[in-house]
C-alpha cells in the first residue's frame, strides 16, 4: 500500500507541476513576454502551494477521503483550466488575466494540500525521517519527468487544452486507485466512487471531445426548433422554424426570415428596378434562395434572368421544399430564368453579356474569401457587364452596425467609375440595413411603384436615401484584392456592436 | 537554430539508412528535377559530329530569366537574327511550373516584390508585359491588381498559432521588441545611405550599388557575426534574419556574407500607388507566367531539348555545337556573338580555350540544392488557430521554408482543392553532402518527412494530400558566402571573353529575378553595340 501511495506522490507532483506550466505556457502565448508570465505564475503558483500547506492542518477527520476529493478537485479545476482560458480569451474577451491567476491559485492552493495528506495518511508506515525523504524523492521525481515531457512531447502533440485535460484524468485515476486500496476503511465509499467516476467521465469527454466543442457551442445557437439541416461542399444550411416564422441560416448565419424577408427583398430590388427603363435583362448574384427573383419576376417586361448561386444544393433546396417554394412563389421554376451554378467573381470574370439589372446579394465579408466579392476588381467586372442605362443593386451589410464596412463598400463602387445611391431600410430581423444603386447613368427614384408591394412606396423614397447622423457617410480605404480593407473594417465594427 | 538543423539533418539521415516511412498510406507522386543525365553528358563528351552547319548572328546559351531577359532586350530592340538554347523541354529555368486539373503551380521562383526605381530594366518589362501601368520609371507605379499579392500575404505558426507577418511577434519579449527595432532602424539608416560615390548603399540590381570601401568590407563577415557585433543578440531575430537567408540565398546565415544579409533586407524600396511597398507580384504558376508571357515574341527562336555542348572561338565566330536532344544528333552554329546565360559551373565544360582566370572564377560559384514539392490537395487545409490561410505560410520551428497556396491568386470566393508548393533549402550542412542526400534520398522518405512537417501546423493534411510531386534542384542557386560578392573572381565573370557574354544572376553572386533580368538586358545591350545595330530601327 504505502509503495501505491508513493507512486501516486509521484503522479500527483506531475500532475501539479503540469498545471503550472500550462498555465505559464498559455500565458506566453496569449499575452507575450515569457520571463514576466512564467515568472509570476510560477510565484503564484508557489505561494498558493503555501497556503494550501497550512490549510491542510484544518483537515483533521476522515484523511482519506478529503485527500480523494482534493485529487478530483484538482483534476477537475486544473484538467479544464486551459480550455477554460482559451475560451475566455477567445471568444468571450473576458477578464483573462482575472481568471488565469484565480486558476492558478486555487488549483495551487489544492495542490498544496495533496502532499501534506500523504505524509499524513502514511505517518503509520514510516518513521518520519523515512517519510520526509520517500514522499520528497517521488515529488521531486514527478516534477522533473513532467519538466521533460512537457515542452518535448505534451505541449507540441497534444496541445495545451489536451494536455491538462489529460493530467485532470490522472488525477482522477489516483483518487480511483486510493479509492480501491482503502476500500475496507472508507465511510461514505459509494458517494465517492460516484464523484470519480462523474469527474473522470467529464474529463474524458473533453479529452474526446475537444474539437467536437465547437460545434456543440454551434447547435445551441439556434433558438428555434431546426426542421432541417444539409452539409454540402460550400456551407451548412440550417432552416428553423416557430410557428409561422421559417429563418434561413447559412454557416450560422441569418439569411432571412419569413415574417419580415419582403422588406428586405422589396427593399433591395424595386428602387432599382423600377427606375430602369425597359429592362429586359437581368442578373442575379447570389440569392440561391429565389426571393430577389420572385420579386423581378412580377415586371413583365423582363425576359430573360440569369441566376448566379455557388451551391446547387441551396437552389435545389428552394426549388423543392414545398414552404419554401411557397415563399419564393415557385420563382426558382420560371420559365424566364437559368439558374447557373458557379463562383460569381470566375463567371463574371469568363461572361461578355450585358445586364440592364443586376442585383449583388452576396453573404456579408466575414472572411477573406467572401472580402474578394466585394473588391474593385469585382465591380469592375460588373461595371463592364452592366449597360449603359441599367442599373446595379449591391447589399452592403448594416450602415449602423457597420458604418465604416457600409461606405468603404461605396467608395469602392465609386473607384472604379460607377456612380452611387446608398440607401437603406429598416428590417426588423436584421436591423437597420443597407443597398447601394450603382449605374453609369445618375440614379433617380422612380415616383411610382407597384400597387401589391408591401413595403417600398413613393412616400418611402425620402426614408431611404436619407442617412441620420449615426450612419452618415465616413471617409474609408478602397477594398482591393491586396488589402482587403473591408474585411478588416468589418470584422472590428461587428465584434464590437453586434446588435 | 544552427544546432536544430544540425540535429534534425543527423536525425534525417540516420533514417535513411535504417527505417523505412512510418506510414506506408503516402499519396501518389513522381520525383522530377532538372534533366542529369542531359547535363551530365557534358562530362562524358560523347556526342555526334555536327551533321549541318548554320549561320546566326547571336547565340543565347540557357533559357532562364537571364536567357530570355537577353533575347526579351534583342527582340524589342528590333533585332531579330538570334537563337536560342535551351537544354530542358521547356525554358524557366527556375522559374519553370506545373499544371494539374486543380491549379497551376511554381516549382521554383514564385513572385517578384514590387521593383525599386534602380531596377529599370524589370520596371521595363513588367510595362512591356502589362503588369506595370503608367509610366513604368514613376517612383510609385500602379500595377495589375490581379498580380499584387491578394491578402492575407503571410503568416508565421509558432507555438501552435499563426501570426500575421512573418517576424515573431507573439511571445516576443521587451527585449526582443527592443532589438526589432534597433534592427530595422539600422536597415533604415542602409536604406538611406548613399556612397561617396553616390549610388546607394544596397542597390537592385547589386551592380548598382556603392563601392565605398566601408560598405564593400561588410562583405567579410557573416551576417551573423556581424548581428552579434552589433549586440544584436535576440533568437528570434535571428530566426528571422536566417528565416531571410535561407528564403533568397538558399543558405545558413552563417554562411551569408553580411553585405549580402543586409542587401536582403536594407536594398527593397519599390512602390506601388495601388498597393503597400512590402507586397509582391505572384501568379498561380509563379515566375513562370512572367516566362510565358517574355517569349511571346520570340518563341520560334527558342530550341529546348537543345544542348550547347560545344564552343570555341574561331578567328571570325563562336562555333556553338548543339544536341538535339530529341533528333539525336548535332548541329554546328557559327555565331558572331554568345550570351552565356547557363549557370557557370557549365561553361568550362563547353567552352574550349577558356581563360585561366575566368575558368578558375567559374568553378569558385558555390550552390545551393533545394527541394521543391507540390501537395495536391482535396480542400484547403484547416486553417488552424489565429491568423487564416495566406499565400506564404511559414513554420518557425521547421527545417523547411514553409509553403504557398498556388490558389491563392484565384478570384474563386469558396474554398475547395488546391496545390501548394513547399519549399526547402537543404541548408544546414555543407552542400556537397546536402546534395547527395538530396539525391540518395527516395521520394516515399522525403514525403514522410514533409508530411511530417506539415501534420503539425495541419494535423489533418495526410486525409486529404492526393498527389506529392517532388523537384530536386541540385545547383539551385548561387550562394553569397562571404568574401564572394566583392571579389576578383566575381569580377571576372562580369568581363567574360572576347565574343563571349555571361548573363546570369551567378554574376550577383545571388539568384533573384531582378538580377538575372539585369545581366541578361545588359548582355544583350552590349552584344548589339559590337555588332554596330542601332536600336529601335
Amino acid at each position: 500500500m504505502s509503495v501505491a501511495l508513493l507512486l501516486s506522490v509521484f503522479v500527483v507532483a506531475s500532475c501539479g507541476l503540469a498545471y503550472e506550466l500550462v498555465a505559464g505556457a498559455l500565458s506566453s502565448y496569449l499575452l507575450g513576454d515569457s520571463v514576466t508570465q512564467f515568472s509570476t505564475i510560477i510565484g503564484t503558483y508557489l505561494f498558493a502551494m503555501g497556503i494550501g500547506s497550512y490549510l491542510s492542518r484544518f483537515v483533521v477527520k476522515g484523511l482519506v477521503a478529503r485527500f480523494i476529493q482534493v485529487e478530483l478537485l484538482v483534476g477537475l479545476i486544473g484538467g479544464f483550466s486551459a480550455a477554460l482560458l482559451f475560451v475566455i480569451f477567445a471568444w468571450v474577451a473576458g477578464p483573462f488575466k482575472l481568471v488565469l491567476y484565480g486558476l492558478v491559485l486555487l488549483t495551487g492552493i489544492l495542490v498544496g494540500l495533496e502532499i501534506p495528506l500523504v505524509m499524513r495518511i502514511l505517518k503509520q508506515h514510516y518513521g518520519l525521517k523515512d517519510l520526509v525523504s520517500q514522499v520528497l524523492t517521488f515529488d521531486y521525481l514527478g516534477a522533473l519527468a513532467v519538466s521533460l515531457a512537457f515542452p518535448l512531447l505534451l505541449a507540441p502533440h497534444l496541445g495545451l487544452i489536451r494536455t491538462s485535460l489529460l493530467f485532470g484524468l490522472m488525477n482522477a485515476l489516483v483518487a480511483a486507485w486510493a479509492i480501491w486500496l482503502f476500500r475496507n476503511q472508507l465511510a461514505g465509499l459509494k458517494a465517492l466512487a460516484v464523484q470519480c467516476l462523474l469527474v473522470s467521465a467529464l474529463l474524458l469527454s473533453g479529452l474526446l471531445g475537444a474539437d467536437k466543442l465547437t460545434s456543440m457551442a454551434e447547435e445551441s445557437l439556434y433558438a428555434d426548433e431546426i426542421i432541417y439541416t444539409e452539409t454540402t461542399p460550400y456551407q451548412r444550411i440550417v432552416l428553423t422554424r416557430w410557428k409561422d416564422d421559417i429563418r434561413l441560416f447559412l454557416n450560422g448565419n441569418l439569411q432571412f426570415s419569413s415574417r419580415d424577408e419582403y422588406r428586405y427583398h422589396e427593399a433591395l430590388v424595386h428602387p432599382a428596378l423600377q427606375a430602369v427603363q425597359h429592362p429586359r435583362r437581368v442578373l442575379v448574384l447570389g440569392g440561391g434562395d429565389g426571393l430577389a427573383v420572385r420579386e423581378i419576376l412580377r415586371y413583365p417586361e423582363i425576359e430573360h434572368i440569369t441566376l448566379v448561386d455557388l451551391d446547387p444544393h441551396m437552389t435545389a433546396l428552394f426549388m423543392r421544399l414545398p414552404m419554401l417554394r411557397a415563399l419564393n412563389q415557385d420563382a426558382l421554376r420560371s420559365p424566364k430564368l437559368s439558374i447557373v451554378n458557379d463562383d460569381a467573381f470566375l463567371w463574371l470574370d469568363k461572361n461578355h453579356d450585358f445586364y440592364d439589372f443586376i442585383v449583388v446579394d452576396f453573404p456579408d465579408p466575414t472572411n477573406y474569401m467572401l472580402g474578394k466579392l466585394y473588391t474593385n476588381t469585382f465591380y469592375r467586372l460588373l461595371e463592364k457587364r452592366l449597360s449603359q442605362h441599367g442599373l446595379a443593386v449591391i447589399q452592403a451589410t448594416s450602415p449602423l452596425y457597420a458604418r465604416q464596412s457600409f461606405w468603404c463598400i461605396d467608395q469602392t463602387v465609386r473607384s472604379v467609375g460607377l456612380k452611387t445611391a446608398p440607401y437603406h431600410a429598416l428590417v426588423p430581423s436584421f436591423g437597420e440595413w443597407g443597398y447601394i444603386i450603382a449605374s453609369h447613368q445618375p440614379y433617380t427614384p422612380s415616383e411610382h411603384y407597384r400597387p401589391e408591394l408591401r413595403f417600398v412606396s413613393p412616400s418611402l423614397n425620402s426614408v431611404l436615401f436619407q442617412f441620420p447622423l449615426d450612419m452618415a457617410p465616413v471617409e474609408t480605404e478602397i477594398n482591393r484584392l491586396n488589402n482587403q480593407a473591408l474585411v478588416h473594417y468589418y470584422e472590428s465594427e461587428w465584434k464590437h456592436q453586434a446588435p | 537554430m544552427n544546432r536544430r538543423d544540425f540535429l534534425l539533418s543527423l536525425a534525417a539521415s540516420t533514417c535513411l539508412s535504417g527505417c523505412q516511412p512510418a506510414s506506408p498510406h503516402l499519396p501518389a507522386g513522381s520525383i522530377l528535377g532538372p534533366s542529369m543525365e542531359r547535363g551530365h553528358r557534358l562530362r562524358g563528351r560523347d556526342f555526334p559530329a555536327p551533321s549541318e552547319t548554320r549561320k546566326t548572328d547571336v547565340v543565347i546559351v540557357g533559357g532562364g530569366i537571364a536567357g530570355l531577359s537577353a533575347a526579351w532586350k534583342l527582340n524589342k530592340s528590333g533585332f531579330g537574327d538570334f537563337q536560342l538554347f535551351e537544354l530542358e523541354d521547356s525554358a524557366g529555368g527556375n522559374a519553370r511550373s506545373g499544371q494539374n486539373a486543380v491549379s497551376a503551380y511554381p516549382w521554383g521562383a514564385h513572385y517578384l516584390p514590387l521593383p525599386g526605381v534602380n531596377a529599370r530594366e524589370t520596371r521595363e518589362l513588367l510595362a512591356d508585359l502589362g503588369v506595370l501601368q503608367g509610366d513604368p520609371h514613376a517612383a510609385a507605379p500602379v500595377y495589375d491588381e490581379r498580380y499584387l499579392c491578394f491578402a492575407p500575404q503571410e503568416r508565421l505558426y509558432r507555438n501552435g498559432l499563426w501570426q500575421e507577418g512573418l517576424l515573431p511577434q507573439i511571445g516576443a519579449t521587451r527585449r526582443d521588441q527592443e532589438q526589432y527595432r534597433r534592427f530595422f532602424a539600422l536597415l533604415e539608416q542602409f536604406r538611406q545611405h548613399h556612397g561617396t560615390d553616390g549610388l546607394r548603399a544596397f542597390a537592385i540590381p547589386a551592380a548598382r550599388s556603392s563601392r565605398d570601401a566601408d560598405l564593400m568590407a561588410l562583405d567579410s563577415i557573416s551576417i551573423r557575426n556581424y548581428l552579434l557585433q552589433q549586440r544584436l543578440d535576440s533568437p528570434l531575430l535571428h530566426w528571422y534574419v536566417n528565416y531571410g537567408c535561407r528564403d533568397d540565398y538558399g543558405s545558413d546565415y552563417a554562411k551569408v556574407s553580411a553585405w549580402a544579409g543586409l542587401h536582403y533586407f536594407a536594398s527593397r524600396d519599390g512602390r506601388a500607388a495601388n498597393a503597400e511597398s512590402d507586397q509582391v507580384l505572384t501568379w498561380p504558376e509563379g515566375n513562370d507566367w512572367l516566362v510565358r508571357q517574355m517569349q511571346k515574341g520570340f518563341s520560334e527562336r527558342i530550341a529546348s531539348g537543345a544542348l550547347v555542348q560545344r564552343m570555341a572561338e574561331t578567328g571570325s565566330c563562336v562555333e556553338v555545337d548543339v544536341f538535339l536532344v530529341h533528333e539525336n544528333r548535332s548541329v554546328r552554329w557559327q555565331a558572331d556573338q554568345v550570351i552565356f546565360a547557363a549557370p557557370m559551373f557549365v561553361l568550362p565544360h563547353a567552352f574550349e580555350g577558356l581563360d585561366a582566370n575566368l575558368k578558375q572564377a567559374c568553378q569558385q560559384v558555390r550552390y545551393a540544392p533545394w527541394l521543391v514539392a507540390n501537395l495536391t490537395l482535396d480542400d484547403l487545409p484547416d486553417p488552424g488557430h489565429g491568423a487564416p490561410l495566406s499565400w506564404d505560410n511559414v513554420l518557425y520551428d521547421s527545417p523547411a521554408l514553409g509553403y504557398v497556396n498556388a490558389t491563392h491568386q484565384s478570384l474563386r470566393s469558396h474554398g475547395g482543392p488546391t496545390v501548394l508548393t513547399y519549399y526547402r533549402a537543404l541548408s544546414s550542412e555543407p552542400e556537397r553532402y546536402a546534395r547527395q542526400r538530396l539525391f540518395d534520398t527516395p521520394r516515399n522518405v522525403w514525403a514522410e518527412n514533409i508530411l511530417q512537417d506539415l501534420s503539425r501546423p495541419h494535423p489533418d493534411i495526410r486525409g486529404k494530400v492526393r498527389q506529392l510531386d517532388i523537384f530536386r534542384w541540385g545547383h539551385a542557386m548561387s550562394m553569397p558566402v562571404p568574401g564572394w560578392i566583392w571579389s576578383a573572381a566575381r569580377e571576372r565573370l562580369m568581363q567574360g571573353q572576347g565574343r563571349l557574354h555571361l548573363a546570369h544572376s551567378d554574376l550577383s553572386g545571388f539568384s533573384i529575378f531582378e538580377e538575372a533580368n539585369y545581366w541578361g538586358v545588359r548582355a544583350a545591350g552590349n552584344v548589339l553595340h559590337r555588332l554596330g545595330f542601332k536600336p529601335g530601327r
